[in-house]
């Protein structure tokens, strides 16, 4: 199966995705924003970076790129779409995932190794994994800052897939790093087949870059991409 | 013609500059301050001179790009025109 990696002005991490896919056996090619097709991938990531300078807003313009219109159609076919970091932002502002992203809490752009723990498995980010683990991943963003209109946070139940936790697993307001609305890192659709995520899993493939938490998130992602060339 | 449109961080949702402002005024003894919200302001010059047709289409830009209606409300201020 292989994954179209969507490139935008501006998107910096598109390599490692395709690196970190290849090295967990799946196919995944870039795709430029100004395609008007997927070329009959299997999967979709937006990775992360700064799309279109994220003028205006994170995320804003980048919505309008040609490239979308096959995504959103590949999208609602129940296809799994996975966006990263600038990606989980053009997602959002796409409204194929609920709430929006805003400047961190505490106004500072944040790296570091975060821990997440898996909410839930229902979407093509976190199928393989098993809920209550933890995972180390590194945050990479200004603009991490998850939030929601108090209606659609009521919707959000069962579709938050990771928080923000302490090292053991513990969701509180201390572990939570940039003020996300309920320490949500990750979100999905209610169907799950589109879900977004701050963190980066595609740097977190090889004990050599401090964590390989991020495998079991990206081999969910690939064996969502089977039953869709079934 | 100038049409400012002026965008709000919907109420209830995080504005962590706002938010900071707020307690620096504080600080500074401006205790009637009971909350800050930041927005941002766009300028559009418009060629025509129907303020009603030019405030319509500004209307669908703020509802399409210039603004999130997820997050964000706008208003749309005529600042000239015949």
């Amino acid at each position: 199966m292989r994954a179209a990696v969507v490139v935008f002005p501006g998107t910096n991490c598109e390599h490692d995705v395709v690196h970190a896919l290849r090295s967990l056996g799946a196919d995944a090619d870039l795709v430029w924003h100004r395609d008007t097709s997927l070329d009959g991938a299997d999967g979709v990531v937006l990775p992360g970076g700064f799309a279109h300078g994220d003028y205006l807003r994170t995320g804003a313009i980048a919505r309008f790129s040609p490239v979308m219109s096959p995504v959103r159609e590949f999208a609602e076919a129940g296809k799994p779409v996975v966006g990263i970091c600038n990606g989980f932002q053009i997602l959002c502002e796409a409204g194929l995932l609920p709430g929006g992203l805003v400047a961190n809490r505490d106004l500072r752009f944040i790296c570091r190794m975060v821990s997440v723990r898996v909410e839930s498995n229902t979407s093509v980010l976190t199928k393989a994994a098993e809920p209550g683990r933890v995972l180390h991943l590194p945050l990479n963003s200004y603009e991490g800052n998850y939030t929601a209109a108090p209606d659609v946070r009521d919707g959000l139940a069962g579709h938050v897939q990771l928080r923000y936790c302490g090292p053991t697993g513990e969701v509180a307001p201390a572990w939570n790093p940039n003020g996300s609305l309920d320490g949500i890192a990750a979100v999905s659709n209610p169907a799950g087949n589109v879900a977004g995520l701050m963190p980066h899993p595609e740097r977190a493939v090889d004990d050599l870059l401090g964590s390989s938490d991020g495998i079991v998130l990206l081999e969910s992602f690939i064996a969502s991409m089977i039953p869709a060339r079934v | 013609m100038r049409i400012r449109v002026e965008i709000d961080r919907r109420p209830g949702l995080s504005d962590p500059q706002g938010t900071t402002v707020h307690r620096a005024l504080r600080n500074l003894g401006y205790d009637e301050v009971e909350a800050v919200h930041f927005g941002k302001s766009i300028v559009l010059e418009i060629d025509g001179d129907d303020a009603d047709t030019a405030v319509a289409r500004v209307r669908e830009m703020c509802e399409r790009l210039l603004a999130n209606p997820v997050m964000e409300d706008f208003i749309i201020l005529v600042e000239d025109g015949s």
